[in-house]
C-alpha cells in the first residue's frame, strides 16, 4: 500500500496505458481541468506527444473523430474537460458511437472513451457545472464509469481503455487532490463491481462520484451519535451491480441516495427504482434522494452550495429514514 | 464519356448499374404493397457517380455513407438478397434486421457505419482517416453524402480538422438537385446553403474542391483518381460535388416508379410517360451509360439487354430470399448492445 493523490493516480494510469498500447491516442485536453497539477501532463506530452493531439474547439467533429478513429482500430482517449461540453459533442456520442455497435448487428466496435468533469466546483454556474451522466443512462449503449477514490480511478481507467465499447468517463475536479491507499499490485478494476466503501448496519447510503467522499465524512460525523450508515459506491452505472445495493438493503432496510445529478430522472432517481422494483419487502423506510435541485446551476456560491447535496441535507435524509 | 478502362472492366460497371436500377425498383412496390415499413431513400439517378467513383478504391480503404447507402454497398459488390434481406428487417439482412435501409452495413466492403443523419458521417470519417494515418497502413476513407449534409455545424467542423491535420480522406458530395430540382415544383427543396457553389465550403478550409458533372462516368472516373492518387501521396483530403439531375421518382415524398427501367429505353423513350421524358432522354446515367458503351462498339443492343436480363433475375431471387427470411428471434431485440 502508498498513499497518493488522485490526480497522481490517474496520470500513473495514463502512463502505463499509453506505455502498453500504442493504439491509445489522447484527443484534447489536459485530463486535470484547471488544476495547478499542470506539469504531470507536460511530463505524458514530453513520452507521448505523437499520440497527443490538440484539436480546434470543435467537440462536434473531435468526438466523432474519436469514434471513427475507434472503428479502424485505435483506443482514444478524448478530454472533454467540462462535462457540459459534451452537449456540444452530443449527435457523435448519442446517436453514433452509442449506437454504431447494436445497429451494425454486432459487427462494429468503438473502443473511444470520453472523459469528463462533472458536477458543481465553484463558479462554475449554468454552463459549466453540468452533469450528463443521466441523460447518458438514459441512452443505451454507452457504458459509464464513476471513480471516487485514487485507487478506483487508476484501476477503473485501465478497465474503461481497454473495453471494447464506447466509455463516458466521469470525472470530479473535487476529487484530484483527494488522497487515498492504493495497492502495490494494482491492476484493473472491473466495471459492474460495486464496492462498500464504509461499513455500517443503520443506513446504505449509495452514492457517487465525489459525493461518495463527503457520505465518508458525514458517515464519521454520524457515527459519533452512534448512526452507523453503509456508503456504497456503485463505481459504475452502466454495467450496474445491484448484487451488491440489494445485499446492503437487506442487511439495513433503510436507503438513502446522495448523487449530484439533478433530481428528476437523475441517478438517484434510476437507482431508487430498482430498489423499489427488486428490494422493496426489504425496506423499512421510503428511499430518500438527495440530488442536485431541479433548477439550472446559479453562481453566486452561497446559492451554488443551496442546490447541491450538502452535508446537512444528507444528514437529514438519514435520520429521516431511521425516522429519529 | 466512358471512363478510360478495359472493355471488361466497363461491360462490369455497366452491370453494376443495372443492379442498383433493378434493385432499387423492386423496393417501390415492396414498400407499397406493405412488406417493409419506415422512409427509405433511392439511388436512382446517381449510379454512374457510385460506380465509376467506387471502382478507382482500394479493397481495403473505408467508406462511409449515408441514407441514401443501398446503391453504395451494391457499386461495390454487396450482395444483393443480403442488403434486400437488411432492408425488409429479416434475419438474413447483412445487420441481422438492426439497421433497415438506412443503416446497412458491410465491414468486409470497407462500410463499416451508416448514419442516417445526414451529416453524422462526416466526423466519424475524419476517424478512420486518423487511424490510417497514424496506423500507417495507407488506406483512404472515401465520405459518401448528400448536398443537404453541408448545412450542418458537423461538415464544417470536420473539414477544419481534416484540413488540419491532412487527413487522407475524401470527401464525395452528391448533389442530386442540379438545376435545384424540386424548387419549381414546389416540392422540396434540395439545397439551401449561402455559401454557393457547394465548393465554396470546402475551399474556406483550404481543401482542393471540384464540381464535375455526375452523371459523366469518365468525369467522375478520372476526377476521383487523381483525387484519390493526390490523398494516397499525402496532400490530405480532398472534395468532389457531384452533380446529378434528381430522378423524378424522388421527387415525392415517397418514392414511386412512372417507368420501369428497360436498357431498350436507351434507343427509344417514345413510350415513357411524357412528364418523366425528358429525364430518361437525357440524364438518366445508366441509358446514357449502356449508349456509349454500344456507340463505341463494346457491346451490342442484344448485349446489353442479355446482361440486363440476367440482373433482372438476380434481383428477383435476392427479393425473393429476402421475403422468405425471417424476422429475428424477439430476444435478439434486448442482445448485442454492448461488445
Amino acid at each position: 500500500m502508498r498513499e497518493i493523490a488522485y490526480y497522481e493516480a490517474k496520470f500513473e494510469a495514463l502512463n502505463e496505458i499509453m506505455a502498453a498500447d500504442p493504439r491509445v491516442h489522447l484527443i484534447n485536453g489536459t485530463f486535470l481541468s484547471l488544476s495547478p497539477r499542470r506539469e504531470v501532463f507536460q511530463n505524458l506530452v514530453k513520452r507521448y506527444g505523437d499520440r497527443i493531439m490538440s484539436p480546434p474547439i470543435s467537440e462536434l467533429s473531435f468526438c466523432g473523430l474519436a469514434a471513427g478513429a475507434a472503428m479502424a482500430g485505435l483506443r482514444p482517449i478524448v478530454d472533454l474537460s467540462t462535462g457540459s461540453f459534451i452537449f456540444e459533442g452530443w449527435p457523435q456520442v448519442a446517436n453514433e458511437a452509442a449506437n454504431a455497435f447494436y445497429m451494425s448487428g454486432g459487427q462494429t466496435r468503438v473502443p473511444v472513451v470520453y472523459h469528463l468533469f462533472h458536477g458543481l466546483r465553484g463558479g462554475g454556474a449554468a454552463q459549466h457545472s453540468a452533469s450528463p451522466q443521466a441523460m447518458l443512462w438514459n441512452n443505451p449503449g454507452l457504458e459509464i464509469v464513476l471513480p471516487s477514490s485514487p485507487k478506483d480511478v487508476k484501476g477503473l481507467l485501465k478497465s474503461a481503455v481497454a473495453s471494447d465499447n464506447p466509455t463516458i468517463f466521469v470525472d470530479h475536479v473535487r476529487l484530484l487532490e483527494v488522497k487515498g491507499d492504493i495497492p502495490e499490485n494494482d491492476a484493473p478494476i472491473p466495471f459492474g463491481v460495486a464496492d462498500v466503501k464504509r461499513k455500517g448496519n443503520d443506513v446504505t447510503v449509495i452514492s457517487t462520484s465525489y459525493m461518495v467522499q463527503r457520505c465518508l465524512q458525514v458517515g464519521d460525523k454520524l457515527a459519533a451519535e452512534k448512526i452507523d450508515i453503509e456508503v456504497v459506491d456503485p463505481r459504475t452505472l452502466v454495467p450496474f451491480d445491484m448484487a451488491t445495493i440489494l445485499a446492503s438493503v437487506e442487511k439495513t432496510g433503510r436507503v438513502v441516495i446522495v448523487d449530484e445529478t439533478h433530481q428528476s430522472c437523475g441517478v438517484a432517481a434510476e437507482i431508487a427504482a430498482r430498489i423499489a422494483e427488486t428490494g422493496f419487502d426489504k425496506l423499512k423506510a421510503a428511499i430518500r434522494r438527495v440530488s442536485t435541485l431541479d433548477v439550472p446551476v446559479p453562481y453566486s456560491p452561497p446559492l451554488e452550495e443551496y442546490i447541491g447535496p450538502r452535508e446537512d441535507r444528507i444528514v437529514e435524509a438519514v435520520r429521516s429514514v431511521l425516522q429519529r | 464519356m466512358l471512363p478510360k478502362v478495359p472493355r471488361e472492366t466497363l461491360l462490369d460497371l455497366c452491370r453494376r448499374m443495372f443492379v442498383i436500377r433493378h434493385f432499387e425498383e423492386s423496393l417501390v412496390p415492396l414498400h407499397d404493397k406493405g412488406i417493409f415499413s419506415g422512409h427509405y431513400h433511392l439511388y436512382i439517378g446517381q449510379e454512374a457517380t457510385g460506380v465509376s467513383a467506387l471502382s478507382c478504391l482500394r479493397q481495403d480503404d473505408y467508406l462511409f455513407s449515408t441514407h441514401r447507402n443501398h446503391g453504395h454497398l451494391l457499386a461495390r459488390g454487396a450482395e444483393p438478397k443480403k442488403l434486400c434481406a437488411e432492408i425488409l428487417g429479416r434475419s438474413g439482412g447483412y445487420n441481422q434486421g438492426k439497421g433497415g435501409s438506412f443503416h446497412s452495413v458491410a465491414p468486409s466492403l470497407g462500410f463499416l457505419h451508416t448514419s442516417a443523419v445526414v451529416a453524422g458521417i462526416i466526423p466519424l470519417a475524419t476517424g478512420t482517416a486518423y487511424a490510417s494515418k497514424a496506423l500507417k497502413n495507407d488506406r483512404i476513407t472515401v465520405c459518401l453524402f448528400g448536398d443537404g449534409a453541408l448545412e450542418e455545424g458537423a461538415a464544417p467542423e470536420a473539414f477544419n480538422l481534416a484540413s488540419l491535420w491532412k487527413l487522407p480522406v475524401l470527401f464525395l458530395c452528391e448533389n442530386n438537385g442540379k438545376y435545384g430540382a424540386g424548387r419549381a415544383t414546389g416540392a422540396a427543396k434540395s439545397s439551401t446553403m449561402a455559401a454557393y457553389p457547394l465548393t465554396d465550403l470546402p475551399s474556406a478550409y483550404k481543401i482542393p474542391a471540384k464540381q464535375i458533372d455526375g452523371i459523366d462516368s469518365g468525369v467522375v472516373h478520372t476526377t476521383i483518381s487523381e483525387a484519390m492518387e493526390k490523398i494516397r501521396s499525402g496532400e490530405g483530403p480532398q472534395f468532389i460535388e457531384a452533380q446529378t439531375v434528381r430522378w423524378p421518382g424522388n421527387e415525392t415524398n415517397w418514392p414511386s416508379v412512372a417507368q420501369p427501367t428497360d436498357s431498350s429505353l436507351a434507343w427509344d423513350v417514345s413510350a415513357v410517360p411524357e412528364k418523366v421524358r425528358e429525364w430518361y432522354r437525357s440524364s438518366d446515367p445508366l441509358l446514357i451509360f449502356a449508349r456509349e458503351l454500344v456507340e463505341a462498339k463494346h457491346a451490342t443492343r442484344d448485349e446489353i439487354a442479355a446482361m440486363e436480363k440476367k440482373v433482372k433475375a438476380e434481383v428477383a431471387d435476392a427479393v425473393e430470399f429476402a421475403v422468405a427470411s425471417p424476422y429475428p428471434k424477439l430476444e435478439e431485440a434486448t442482445q448485442g448492445t454492448f461488445a
